[in-house]
């Protein structure tokens, strides 16, 4: 084994190959740097870490999904990454974007599982459908869990692309009637990078991606298993509106003067206090802007539930395990006049039933005020 | 007739005292703030924001607010380990016999006001009847989750470890979105709670004449004569017990 992938290009004889000169390297090893979020320093290590290390082969699964993560993905800021990635960093099977198809490219599937069993890094588009045998999602005639549970099986690691894989997103949502399930409740012995977003943002992937193949191990991982360096803060901890929601200005209406003031978000909906993300710091679409800097709050997009989490456009607290639009304050106002009510009857009850009890009190303190010493 | 003879009898110390309206101001400081946090009003102003922080403000408050109700807390369970019987932890013990006679005791005559057959003044709780100690240990519950839930949510903007210590609480429940809307019911739990609470004060003072609402003041509660006699008696004897062991 050894032999065969010391016979593989390194990551930087296959950029050279490419036709990028060294210097197109050093940038993106930059870029890179700066996505992971690492110190400038950094950039030398992860330079001659893809100048040493061979590529490694990746399969990237589609299942239940939009392919929106992979069109993220490619549009990640520097052409370098989708091509380095995408051509050169070996997708060695993705039925999307490889020219192989039918049997063809499940032969090569095989091939890779294989020949780099225990080294192949495993991506996930999309949830895995359980119910009904999971007949809803086939792919060469065989389920996903099936296909998942064999390419996971040989995986040295799995990356959860996405809110589809990471938390199961609109398949998912109640009553998620396919049996929508995000992977990290499928496999559990495996190390698995949960990236949710729908989709994440391409940098993030990029950045993901390269941390593994860079240093051939997992990046920082939070508490639910996401990259701690792009899921470590809220979108709100991050947002430039933030001064406008310290402040108490907030948006009341989309087309309101606040609204076009660029006042917080929050009273119409925004999902940032909530939503651990990178949008406020590296925004969408090569960072020209993200959702709250053009004028419309988060949805929550990469948090669990998100489609049951309530409206997008109120700030209302959901009864969870609710299925109906239970806000808690009415639950909560309701049950209070209940109890009011409850207690008033109860006086009167009390007034009623202990009529003795309380007229010989009564009896008892007038006739101790006659006695009174004066 | 007969005239009640009360004696003046010494139930909650000055700690307890303190706790508990420490712990009412807190409980309706988080509650105000904590709907303002919710719902933020609509601000008429044409300040800049730089000059302006009312919603940090509010914010500040509640966390200020959070930290003093914790606090109390601790001292509150601190001083069930050294106080009188009243305040003892073994007061909220549900698991007693005792306990659970007391409790049908007070659900049918209290609670769907039958009348007794024979009064038997050992019924009357000096302390906490037994209804209000399962009440008083469901809101120590929501007080926990209260600060469980809200020390997870500060956790990520806090440089403090304490609320740092809470961290784990946002992975349990997935994300903050659970986490938020658990906090936000825990409130309407604590608003719940006060409604019947402070009735049922006033219900027990009114018919018994004890004076149960001034207890939380002074600290004196009222008691029949006879039966501190004997409790006086049987203390007495617990006292010589224990200067022998
Ligand atoms: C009796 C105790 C408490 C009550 C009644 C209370 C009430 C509330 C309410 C109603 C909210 C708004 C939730 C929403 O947005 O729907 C809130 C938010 C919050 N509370 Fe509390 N709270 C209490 C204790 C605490 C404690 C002990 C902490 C710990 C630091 C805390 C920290 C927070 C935080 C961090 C938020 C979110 C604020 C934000 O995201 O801007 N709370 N609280
Ligand atoms: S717009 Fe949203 S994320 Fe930004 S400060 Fe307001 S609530 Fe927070
Ligand atoms: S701003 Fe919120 S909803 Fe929009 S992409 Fe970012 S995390 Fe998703």
């Amino acid at each position: 084994m050894p032999t065969e992938i010391e016979k593989r290009d390194t990551y930087y004889e296959s950029i050279i190959k490419q036709g990028y000169s060294r210097r197109d390297f050093l940038k993106f090893s930059t870029y890179m740097a700066a996505f992971m979020g690492l110190e400038s320093t950094m950039v030398g290590q992860i330079a001659e870490s893809l100048e040493k290390t061979p590529r490694i082969p990746i399969i990237w699964e589609h299942y239940q999904e939009c392919t929106c993560c992979s069109e993220s993905f490619i549009r990640s800021n520097h052409p370098i990454v989708a091509d380095i990635i995408l051509d050169k960093i070996s997708l060695d099977y993705t039925l999307t974007l490889m020219a192989a198809s039918g049997h063809q490219a499940e032969a090569a599937k095989k091939a890779v599982m294989d020949k780099y069993k225990g080294e192949y890094i495993l991506c996930v588009e999309g949830s895995i459908p359980l119910g009904d045998d999971g007949n809803y999602c086939c792919i060469a005639g065989k389920s996903a869990k099936e296909t998942f549970l064999e390419a996971a099986a040989g995986a040295k690691a799995i990356i959860a692309w996405g809110s589809c894989a990471s938390n199961g997103c609109v398949q998912a949502a109640k009553p998620n009637p396919t049996g929508a399930t995000p992977i990290h409740k499928i496999v559990k012995n495996k190390p698995i990078i949960r990236v949710p977003g729908c989709p994440p943002i391409g940098e993030v992937m990029a950045g993901v991606i390269m941390h593994v193949v860079a240093f051939g191990r997992l990046p920082q991982l939070d508490r639910l298993g996401r990259p701690k360096a792009f899921y470590g803060k809220r979108v709100h901890d991050t947002c430039y509106r933030r001064p406008y929601y310290d402040a108490g200005l907030f948006a009341e209406t989309f087309d309101d003067q606040n609204s076009k003031n660029g006042y917080c978000l929050y009273k119409v909906g925004c999902k940032g206090p909530m939503t651990y993300n990178s949008c406020g710091t590296i925004k969408w679409n090569n960072g020209v802007s993200y959702p709250i800097q053009s004028g419309h709050g988060c949805i929550g997009c990469s948090e669990e539930n998100f489609w049951d989490n309530g409206p997008f456009y109120e700030r209302t607290t959901k009864i969870p395990g609710f299925a109906v639009e239970s806000n808690a304050d009415t639950v909560g106002k309701v049950a209070a006049g209940v109890i009011v009510g409850g207690i008033a009857l109860h006086a009167v009850g009390a007034t009623i039933s202990k009529r003795k009890e309380l007229s010989d009190n009564i009896k008892r303190a007038k006739s101790n005020e006659k006695n009174i010493d004066l | 007739m007969e005239t009640r003879n009360f004696k003046r009898v010494f139930v909650w110390e000055l700690p307890v005292r303190i706790f508990h309206w420490v712990n009412v101001l807190c409980v309706i400081v988080l509650s105000l703030s904590g709907f303002l946090i919710a719902n933020p009003p609509a601000l008429i102003s044409s300040a800049e924001a730089t000059n302006l922080h009312s919603f940090g403000i509010v914010r500040f408050i509640h966390f200020a607010a959070a930290y003093i109700f914790f606090f109390n807390m601790i001292l509150r369970v601190y001083w069930s380990f050294v106080g009188n019987k009243f305040a003892s932890w073994r007061a909220f013990w549900p698991f007693s016999k005792k306990t659970w006679s007391n409790f049908k005791h007070v659900l049918k005559i209290d609670v769907l006001l039958f009348n007794e057959k024979v009064h038997d003044e050992k019924n009357i709780s000096i302390g906490h009847n037994s209804v209000a100690i399962l009440s008083y240990l469901l809101l120590f519950i929501v007080a926990l989750v209260s600060v469980f839930t809200g020390f997870a949510l500060y956790a990520d903007t806090a440089n403090w470890w304490l609320p740092k210590l809470f961290a784990w609480v946002t992975p349990l429940f997935g994300g903050d979105f659970m986490v938020r809307s658990i906090h936000h019911i825990a409130m309407w739990v604590f608003i719940l709670f006060t409604l019947v609470h402070v009735y049922l004060v006033f219900y027990h003072d009114w018919l018994e004449g004890r004076g149960e609402v001034s207890s939380m003041f002074g600290g004196y509660k009222f008691v029949q004569e006879d039966r501190l006699r004997k409790a006086a008696k049987a203390e007495e004897a617990e006292e010589k017990s224990n200067k022998y062991k």
